[in-house]
């Protein structure tokens, strides 16, 4: 086989892999939904982020529109501090509010916006002022039973303010 | 030392390992220009000295020199310096499978120099044409007999005209024609060229036809005789004779060392005691 | 007293034996950059170690991917998550199945033609009349070998991996019926590039480097006989695979265990 026959075959077969590999990177991954463009930073404060990863999507209304770059705790006021970046062109108004969603039922965390009514804007670096924590289970099963057993407290007591109070 | 002698192998001992010694403080001298056959029986050591010679494995103690240059096997840059002043002939060839006939002869010259591929054209066929395959050149390996293998090895270690060229068993199962040709081709190299040829060979009349100067060697690593052909063909020693007349038994013994035969054969007193 | 000695040397056989390879390693890096300057003949083992290798990988990748689907399927409808099939089988695929199914098929193909062949060669003496031509060996049969052989590796895992979610696309998408779009944009949400595509390719990069070098030292070091030549062979497949699965463990678990 000629030397340039074997060239030709062995570019073909560097081709072929590397279109193998942007077909997995592109067709069969995230790399198309990731920022292209720019972004632009912001910051937001949980009391708990339950189980966000870096990574995680940032949407809003359900839309895709940035990740999170970052968790890290702050020392002083012990809250969870994750870093945001949003695409350029999406604009949130001052009184955003960032919630710790699930998508589904079962499925991974994300940062979920919703615009408030402001007529400024957050500027890039700008914190995020009100947030809702990760929704922990052990505290809603804890909230539970709690309710439960205020309820049956109050329902004996209300059943003994009603005995009482019968004739 | 003496510049009449390209190479000197100076109370060299050498084993592969502590069991054998292989050469055991063997002292030679190979002149310049001229052909030296080095004889003798399986396993006396002649391939080792050729492995010296060129670097492959260092010598226990003693020198090799090669043109008043010390050979130091670990000196990889030395060594390198020195290779490319010779050219060997392996036993069957040792070509290159995955080239060609012509590739392979062309291979040291596209390695080691930055000549243009028109010229190694030409130097690859005038060399093929000087050991006769001229025609042979766009051949595969696979297509070419162990006589004509053979030779085109020998074009590919003239391929640098080096100034000693060594011969690893050259005549080993060839048949007489094409043992006649490697004859003719040995010595007429050695002439043309001005190089020192070194044959390692147990072939006895090829080796006395070309050689100006044979050494016979023995096992153990010894030098039982050196001379000229005629000189060693009229020698009285026993163990010459043996050899350049190829007696089956003499100093070098038909039998392996054996126990006694009565022994072997339950012949013996312990036998005759059973019966 | 004799069974400790015995077991002493025997330890100390081995350690010499993986200095050995360790020092064989570090020759084979040292002379690297001269075949990237003769890229000429990287291409050419390339051609041998890559190319010829192709029709194998392809068939295995598309056999799995048609398994995978159909195993999968079984497992997942039960669950009701048959959606996400696409999701399932790419990730196996593109971290796991893909870099070492393709690791284990090159040492069995690739691996073993280049410990024959340098074997062989070895035994024809033709890397000792190289040396005393005054040409490495290493720098001009083995080196060429070893870059082709980490180059083709990760090309080759992701045209396995690739086929195999085009063969699991067929018969989920075409033979079940599942959504063809939910089954590639649930995967695109899904697999990250950098966490799995990437990490996924520098595994096979790794494994290429394992498997060429382990087929390449065997070669190199067989006893030039037919016999030595056959048991290098089978060590090297033995050898390669079992560095690529323990190799596959620890790459594993740095990549992606969860932080």
């Amino acid at each position: 086989m000629s030397k340039r026959s074997i060239e030709i075959l062995v570019g073909l077969f560097v081709l072929l892999g590397l279109a193998g590999i942007v077909f997995l990177a592109l067709k069969a991954a995230n790399l198309t939904t990731l920022s292209n463009g720019e972004t632009y930073p912001l910051v937001a404060r949980f009391d708990n982020i339950g189980g966000l990863k870096a990574r995680a999507p940032v949407r809003s209304a359900g839309v895709v529109v940035g990740r999170i770059t970052g968790i890290s705790l702050d020392p002083k006021t012990f809250q969870g501090v994750v870093s945001l970046e949003i695409k350029r062109g999406f604009d949130f108004p001052k009184d955003t509010s960032a919630k710790i969603l699930t998508a589904g039922l079962l499925g991974d965390q994300y940062v979920g916006l919703e615009p408030g009514g402001d007529t400024a804007n957050l500027a890039p670096g700008d914190t995020i002022k009100q947030t809702q924590s990760a929704v922990v289970l052990e505290n809603l099963i804890g909230q539970f039973l709690f309710n439960k057993a205020a309820e049956a407290g109050s329902g004996s007591a209300s059943g003994a303010d009603a005995g009482g109070k019968k004739p | 030392m003496n510049p009449d002698t390209l190479i000197e192998i100076d109370h060299v001992t050498f084993g592969y390992d502590e069991r054998r010694t292989i050469l055991n403080d063997v002292s030679l001298r190979f002149a310049r220009g001229k052909v030296t056959a080095v004889l003798g029986g399986s396993g006396c050591g002649k391939t080792t000295l050729l492995r010296l010679i060129g670097g492959v494995h260092g010598a226990t103690s003693g020198r090799v020199v090669f043109d008043g240059e010390e050979i130091d096997a670990r000196n990889s840059a030395q060594l390198y310096r020195l290779r490319r002043r010779l050219g060997m002939l392996f036993q069957f060839g040792a070509l290159f499978t995955d080239l060609s006939v012509y590739d392979n002869v062309a291979f040291p010259l596209r390695e080691m120099t930055d000549l243009p591929e028109t010229l190694i054209h030409d130097i690859v066929l005038m060399k093929l044409n000087a050991v006769g395959l001229r025609g042979a050149a766009r051949l595969k390996i696979s297509e070419v007999s162990g006589g004509m293998a053979r030779r085109i090895a020998l074009a590919r270690a003239i391929a640098l005209d080096p100034e000693l060229i060594m011969y690893d068993e050259p005549f080993a199962g060839l048949d007489l024609i094409s043992m006649g040709v490697a004859a003719k081709l040995i010595r007429t190299l050695n002439d043309v060229t001005g190089a020192t040829s070194l044959v390692i060979s147990h072939d006895v009349p090829e080796c006395m036809a070309i050689s100006d100067h044979v050494i016979l060697m023995s096992n153990g690593g010894r030098i039982v005789a050196q001379g000229t052909p005629a000189e060693l063909m009229a020698s009285t020693d026993p163990e010459v004779r043996q050899f350049v007349r190829g007696e089956p038994d003499g100093p070098v013994k038909f039998h392996y060392p054996a126990p006694a035969m009565a022994d072997d054969f339950g012949l013996g007193a312990a036998a005759g005691a059973a019966r | 007293m004799n069974a400790i000695a015995a077991l002493g040397a025997r330890t100390l056989r081995v350690l010499q034996g993986w200095g050995h390879a360790a020092l064989f390693f570090l020759g084979l890096l040292r002379v690297l950059p001269q075949s990237l300057r003769r890229f000429g003949l990287v291409v050419v083992q390339m051609h041998a170690i890559g190319n010829r290798s192709l029709l194998i990988i392809l068939a295995s990748g598309l056999a799995v991917g048609f398994v995978l689907a159909l195993q999968l399927y079984n497992t997942l409808i039960t669950f009701g998550a048959a959606e996400s099939l696409g999701l399932v089988v790419n990730l196996t695929l593109v971290r796991e199945l893909g870099p070492v199914v393709t690791a284990l098929l090159f040492a069995g193909r690739a691996g073993t033609s280049l410990t024959a062949e340098i074997g062989l060669m070895k035994a024809g003496e033709q890397l000792a009349a190289m040396e005393l031509m005054a040409i490495d060996p290493r720098a001009r049969v083995l080196a060429p070998r070893f870059l082709a052989g980490i180059l083709s590796m990760p090309l080759l895992a992701a045209l396995f991996s690739a086929i195999g979610i085009l063969g699991a696309w067929l018969v989920g998408v075409g033979l079940i019926g599942l959504d063809g779009g939910n089954f590639w944009s649930i995967q695109q949400n899904g697999v990250d590039v950098w966490r799995d595509v990437a990490n996924g390719i520098i595994k096979s990069a790794v494994f290429g480097v394992i498997c060429t070098f382990v087929a390449l030292y065997q070669g190199y070091e067989t006893e030039a006989t037919p016999e030595g030549v056959a048991y290098a062979t089978t060590r090297t497949v033995v050898l390669s695979s079992l560095a690529v699965l323990g190799m596959d463990f620890i790459l594993t678990a740095l990549m992606f265990s969860t932080r």
